[in-house]
């Protein structure tokens, strides 16, 4: 491993992080993190889920205090004892779950963030004069909660940019927009660096950070593992230093080796749905297929129906007519989710806490409540009183655990007490174990670091390869190149033709997620 | 003084407790919090109220002694559920039971003593009109406090940027937390002030309503309260409304009795609860209207992480 240490670009730091410690009980969360970050500049920040970025982050912003260490602002010590003495320093975060308040309007979530008095009607006039500025239009008076996740993230930045900021950090900006909003993301972005603000960028995602960034901080481990010049490395390198070891390249063998013919193991036809509630998208006339050996990839930006198109293919909203929902040539449109799990389908939701998996239930539980009635016979006991096999029980979660490398404190914990990335593999894991025929999986990598990330991928492929159809719902487009065989996009709850993953390129899969698709001649935004 | 007018006040008179201590309650459950001692604080105010001003000769010091009889009563509900992350139902649960208990062994050598009724207002001319003088201009100080009160919340909640505040508290307690609001302190705040009001509630009902202290003299009006809040999906001006609806379903049920009207007084006792559901029934039909109208983060202990 190379250490290179370069001389930051600036004479006088905008800010200056000095032997920064975390301790949480035993753990070192941050183990003298030095950081320097320079006027005018965007810095990188990169490491593993778990390698001390958002507490290093917490207390630069004043969320934390460091068990020791010193914060350096303007050449001056300071004390961020909270975030409020952060904001008056100048330092602003864009949050990476965002930190709105769904029943409040964008323009009341926008004046609770400004320590001024202000009224609210010159809140809401100067957020729409600032988001003109910045290429980010928002309706002050809309009720955040009817808002895409695009127009909350500009919310949160244009709430950052009220405060006049000198330092921003941004946690994940791009994890929830299309190739074309991350682009005029970057352009606002490189607006506000050539107006001499300082950005701290924290990314997975290395290609954007090579082309975007400055410098770059890598951390591992809680330990600052390089300073580098993002632009000087390949996104391998970058990805070497983050994790320490070369990252697996998902391998994904020809689907014509296999040694059964295709067949079709999920149909949908004609599929459409009237919206649940105000938060709901419709869905028009979606139709697919998905072949044994093969993972179809469904692009899309949030809420653009992918999440209703999934609660109707697993069960969880039923249709109301025969024929819509095919599994392994089984009418299942009339049967719940248990039925269609029976048919040899398993489902990973998109949230992990609250939908996939109870938080305040061990993992034994949370394996017992997906599989119940699949597994009956090995989970529960016959006999009238029909008790839960708690041995078979811990002996599959073991499995998983194993199989999946999931990484855990205590013995069985609770959901809640395993990280994001640890909480998906054993959920991906717990599905997997039951070799199902179909499976599809909404989001599986979100918010999942790298090593992880790579680990989760090749098990839909090598579970794709051995015969099942896979069907993974991602917003990451780099995801969905690695790993799909197929591709389509949701757009406004309409699924686009499945196309080919080596007829697909990056220009192609924005446009199809913006509704139109090149291909067919001239462009038709939002076609039916 | 007419019929008419007899029924209105006294529809305002069993209005007016309910009103206090659910705007009290409103104010805590925007926070977040949900105190289900209302009935507890309550009767802990009617009885330091009943007492104070027996001891004291005041109507007004026992009104004081009732309003701070509550927020000590809620300091105690807050330092276990806010400060010791307890649970929010068993607590407020237990804090009921307790201010039962509490005030009927208080109040034990105050049963069958004379009260000291608090003196209701007298302006010549105006209260004299027919029909509404006396409703408008004739009342006690707290049904005027009552009506000021419902204005004051309102306005506090939905003008003022410490109401923004509290409501953002009560929508998304970690979100609040991460942009520095003290979610902690807040709370404690709302608690105390729904504690003051349910005391105040209480001086109203052994210092006006029935100016002499009867063991459980608050008789399940501290639930009503509660099912008022829901009732008025956590809006002030509803909640007058929802007081008054009750209110008056109290006494027409008592107006009913006297008529030889045959509505079993069990069902007429049980309406504000069956409102209460069918209101939460229609709410939750509708989820943008539960998002608008429910403080998220209701009930939920707040645990800053580390």
């Amino acid at each position: 491993m190379t250490t290179t240490t370069i001389k930051d670009g600036s004479e006088n730091p905008l800010l200056e992080a000095d032997k920064l410690t975390k301790i949480f009980g035993t753990l070192k969360a941050c183990d003298a993190i030095d950081l320097t970050i320079g006027k005018g500049e965007i810095h990188a920040l990169l490491g593993e889920n778990g390698a001390g970025k958002s507490t290093l982050v917490k207390m630069l912003f004043g969320a934390l205090q460091p068990t020791s260490g010193g914060i350096s602002w303007k050449g001056e010590p300071v004390t961020v004892s909270s975030p409020a003495v952060g904001r008056s320093l100048g330092i602003g975060m864009v949050f990476q779950h965002f930190s709105l308040f769904d029943a409040l309007t964008a323009a009341e979530n926008i004046a609770l963030s400004l320590d001024e008095k202000a009224p609210l009607d010159s809140i809401a006039e100067r957020a729409r004069e600032i988001g003109q500025t910045y290429g980010l239009p928002v309706d002050p008076d809309a009720l955040v909660g009817d808002l895409s996740v695009g127009e909350r993230q500009r919310i949160e930045i244009i709430r950052c940019l009220l405060q006049n900021p000198d330092l921003i950090i941004l946690d994940e900006p791009t994890s929830v927009l299309t190739p074309q909003e991350a682009d005029l993301l970057f352009l606002t972005l490189e607006r506000l660096r050539s107006e001499g603000k300082s950005i701290l960028y924290i990314s997975h995602r290395l290609e954007e950070v090579r082309r975007l960034c400055d410098r770059a901080t890598v951390l591992r481990h809680g330990k600052v593992v390089s300073h580098c010049d993002p632009r000087g490395e390949t996104a391998s390198s970058l990805a070497r230093m983050m994790v320490g070891s070369d990252i697996h390249v998902i391998e994904r063998p020809s689907v014509e080796k296999l040694a059964n013919k295709p067949t079709p193991l999920l149909q949908i036809n004609g599929l459409s749905q009237k919206p649940r509630g105000p938060f709901s998208v419709a869905l028009h006339n979606i139709n697919l297929v998905v072949n044994s050996g093969e993972v179809l990839g469904i692009a899309g930006v949030a809420g653009n129906g992918q999440g209703e198109l999934f609660d109707a293919i697993s069960g969880e909203v039923r249709q109301e007519q025969a024929g819509k929902v095919t599994i392994r040539s089984t009418d299942a449109s009339l049967l719940g989710i248990s039925a269609r799990r029976k048919l040899g389908a398993a489902f990973v939701p998109e949230e992990r806490l609250g939908h996939g998996a109870v938080p305040d239930m061990a993992l034994t539980q949370n394996l017992l409540l997906s599989r119940h009635s699949t597994d009956k016979k090995v989970f529960v006991s016959g006999g009238l009183l029909k008790l839960v096999a708690q041995s078979s029980l811990a002996t599959a979660a073991k499995r998983i655990i194993s199989r999946m490398d999931v990484r855990k404190s205590a013995d069985n914990p609770d959901a809640s007490a395993l990280s994001g990335g640890n909480l998906q593999k054993f959920l991906i894991g717990r599905e997997l174990d039951r070799a199902p025929s179909v499976l599809v999986v909404n989001q599986p990598t979100w918010g999942v670091d790298a090593g992880a990330a790579a680990l989760i991928r090749q098990a839909l492929v090598n579970l794709a390869r051995s015969g099942s159809a896979v069907v993974v719902i991602s917003q990451d487009l780099d995801e969905l190149f690695e790993i799909s065989d197929m591709m389509a996009a949701m757009v406004h709850g309409r699924l686009s033709q499945s196309v080919p993953i080596e007829a697909m390129n990056m220009e192609r899969a924005g446009l199809m997620m913006g509704g139109a698709d090149a291909s067919s001649g001239p462009i038709h935004v939002g076609a039916a | 003084m007419t019929m008419f007018e007899a029924i209105l006040l006294t529809i305002a008179t069993a209005a007016t407790p309910l009103l206090i201590a659910a705007l009290g309650e409103l104010v805590v459950e925007r926070s977040g919090v949900l105190n289900l001692g209302v009935e507890g604080m309550m009767i802990m105010g009617a009885v330091s109220g009943f007492a104070a001003a027996q001891m004291t000769g005041s109507a007004w010091l026992g009104l004081l002694a009732a309003v701070l009889a509550g927020a000590a009563f809620s300091l105690l509900f807050g330092f276990l559920t806010l400060t010791l992350a307890t649970n929010q139902v068993a607590t407020g649960l237990a804090l009921t039971l307790l201010g039962l208990g509490a005030s009927a062994m208080i109040g034990e050598s105050f049963v069958g003593l004379p009260g000291i009724r608090m003196q209701s207002l007298y302006i010549q001319g105006l209260t004299d009109i027919p029909y509404v003088g006396k409703f408008l201009f004739g009342q006690d100080p707290i049904f005027y406090l009552s009506i000021f009160l419902t204005a004051a919340v309102a306005w506090f909640l939905f003008k003022t940027r410490a109401g923004l505040t509290l409501r953002s508290v009560g929508d998304n307690h970690t979100s609040a937390h991460a942009l520095g609001v003290p979610v902690i302190r807040i709370r404690y705040l709302a608690v105390l002030f729904g504690g003051a009001c349910a005391g105040l509630a209480g001086a109203q009902l052994s210092l006006v309503y029935v100016p002499q202290w009867v063991e459980n003299m608050s008789s399940g009006r501290g639930w009503i309260a509660l099912a008022l809040v829901v009732f008025a999906s956590w809006r002030p001006w509803r909640i007058l409304a929802g007081a008054y609806l009750f209110g008056a379903v109290t006494i027409g049920q008592l107006h009913a009795q006297a008529l030889g009207i045959g509505v079993p007084s069990q069902l007429m006792s049980a309406l504000p609860y069956l409102a209460t559901i069918i209101v939460l029934v229609l709410i939750s039909r509708n989820k943008r209207l539960t998002l608008m109208n429910t403080p998220t983060s209701l009930g939920k202990a707040f645990v800053p992480d580390r």
